[in-house]
């Protein structure tokens, strides 16, 4: 059974925010509203400062809180490790962006625009109603994982089904890849570098592994 | 003009949650005070009228609670569809168990049986137990996901049941006696000895700042309103001084408003995210990696991450 992960070198990625304006326009989610964002974390103090760059989206947990406190059975996990909202069923409780640990999740109540009341021709034409009052969050973008699964091709090897953050990477931090399969790119990466999930101690087994280092 | 930007670090720290304002902490308040009335009325012995008020009223509290997050949710025409998940949800368990509230509820109410009293009350407890359980199985909010969160709200929802009880009685000439004087004293009791034990377990294994600083900040007041003060008049009423009716209804409402602001603190300003960190910081250059960054909460010796 496959299982789709996102690998983040934390040690590659330099902040340019691509990905969020790649998952921007990729999902037209509305404003305010980010699926992926990179935070800027500095750390400590003078001299002895850092800083990394971190970016987040929802985690598609392997044992994902928000689909067990979902009342209405919108939020399901899927075989292939996504976790995904069927939005005709969802009824805008945000029980699910209570129970995130990862900030992943939002709920918009009413449709706004960039520029206020007004669309401008691009929202117009990708405004999707059944997206308010509803949460919503990453997918892993789904539909190219679903297109995957009937043309044959490969996520996280073939553009065309890759998230389009992963694709739009201008550092080539991010990786995505069936990590049951030990010969796919992540699973390599995993093997030869150190790594971390966030608030593993959570126990949600979080589908993002966050590399920092070599062995 | 412009807004301005949060500082770097701040976008991964815990923040104040935002989708559950006052209308689902009304919930909370309502329906846990109201579950608890319902089972305390089941098993008060009082007389028909004085129990059938209580009882009516607990029906009050907990629809008053489910109206007010029917208009928090973002689609309530969809309402109904809360009843798929019951394998897991505790806000779907909550939900079916609302309709047995209702109906032994009303029942209860018309008929004034003991036996169908004494449903509603069983199913006024489950009521109150469910929203707990709802809270707690909220991993993004430590305050809520602490496991002594459910006896926490549990405790002060009996002690508002019985607090509203007592305010029932007074009004409405039902004889309070040493029994049920005394049985208020002990949750007041237990509920000041939950909130400490909770304060104490948030404290010693790790919460946001921002969520300890809300809590530690309603204590004294907590102590003093919510417990010293009604305390002191139900030990009053106990020992036989006049007024026992008035002093039983001081009380009772000290002890309610107590626990409607202990429950709005919770629900609203204590609610802070669990934030974002990360276990190390990476190697960059030709440099080492670094510490583990977890803004926003203080560093707690021996506790487990979280």
């Amino acid at each position: 059974m496959k299982r789709y992960v996102m690998t983040i070198d934390l040690r590659r990625c330099v902040g340019c925010q691509t990905c969020t304006a790649a998952c921007k326009g990729t999902n037209a989610t509305p404003p305010g509203v980010q699926w992926r964002r990179v935070l800027d974390l500095e750390t400590g103090e003078f001299p002895e400062v850092r800083r990394a760059f971190l970016p987040v989206a929802c985690m598609h947990c392997g044992d994902p809180p928000c689909e067990s406190v979902c009342p209405t059975e919108a939020t399901t996990k899927r075989d292939d490790g996504l976790v995904a909202i069927d939005y005709e069923l969802c009824i805008g409780c945000a029980n699910c962006v209570m129970a995130c640990p990862f900030d992943a999740r939002s709920i918009v109540h009413e449709q706004h625009f960039a520029y206020g009341e007004s669309q401008m021709t691009s929202e117009a034409r990708r405004f999707d109603p059944g997206r308010v009052g509803v949460s919503m969050k990453c997918t892993f973008c789904k539909d190219r994982i679903d297109e995957a699964a009937v043309t044959g091709r490969t996520p996280g090897v073939d553009p065309e089904v890759t998230p389009a953050c992963v694709n739009s990477c201008i550092s080539g931090a991010m990786g995505f890849g069936d990590i049951n399969d030990p010969q796919s790119g992540v699973s390599q990466l995993l093997a030869q570098t150190q790594h971390f999930r966030m608030h593993e101690e959570l126990g949600t087994e979080p589908g993002v592994y966050y590399i920092w280092d070599q062995p | 003009m412009k807004k301005p930007v949060p500082g770097a670090s701040t976008l991964a720290a815990p923040k104040p949650q935002k989708n559950w304002d006052w209308r689902a902490a009304s919930n909370f308040i309502a329906g846990g005070a109201g579950g608890a009335l319902l089972f305390f009325a089941s098993i008060s012995g009082f007389e028909p009228a004085p129990t059938r008020m209580a009882i009516l009223f607990a029906l009050i509290l907990i629809g008053c609670g489910l109206t007010c997050v029917w208009f928090e949710i973002g689609r309530p025409l969809r309402a109904l569809n809360v009843y798929r998940h019951i394998a897991t949800s505790w806000m779907t368990r909550e939900a079916f168990v609302a309709l047995a509230v209702f109906a032994t509820g009303g029942l209860a109410w018309l008929l004034v049986q003991p036996l169908l009293a004494l449903l509603a009350g069983i199913a006024g407890l489950a009521f109150l137990y469910s929203q707990a359980r709802i809270l707690a199985a909220n991993k993004g909010i430590p305050a809520w996901r602490h496991p002594r969160s459910v006896s926490l709200m549990v405790a002060t929802g009996l002690a508002e049941g019985a607090g509203f009880l007592a305010c029932v009685a007074s009004m409405s000439g039902a004889s309070i006696s040493f029994w049920h004087a005394l049985a208020l004293l002990i949750l007041i009791a237990i509920r000041a000895l939950v909130w400490k034990g909770y304060l104490a377990g948030l404290t010693a294994e790790g919460a946001p700042e921002g969520a300890l600083r809300v809590l530690d900040g309603i204590a004294p007041r907590l102590a003093v309103f919510g417990h010293v003060l009604p305390g002191l008049a139900v030990a009053a009423a106990l020992a036989g001084m006049p007024g026992r009716p008035a002093l039983m209804f001081a009380a009772g409402i000290l002890v309610v408003a107590g626990g409607w602001f202990l429950k709005y603190t919770l629900v609203r300003r204590a609610a802070f995210t669990q934030g974002l960190a990360v276990v190390r910081l990476p190697a960059r250059g030709g440099g080492p990696a670094g510490p583990a960054v977890k803004p926003g909460w203080k560093p707690v010796p021996g506790a487990k991450a979280g």
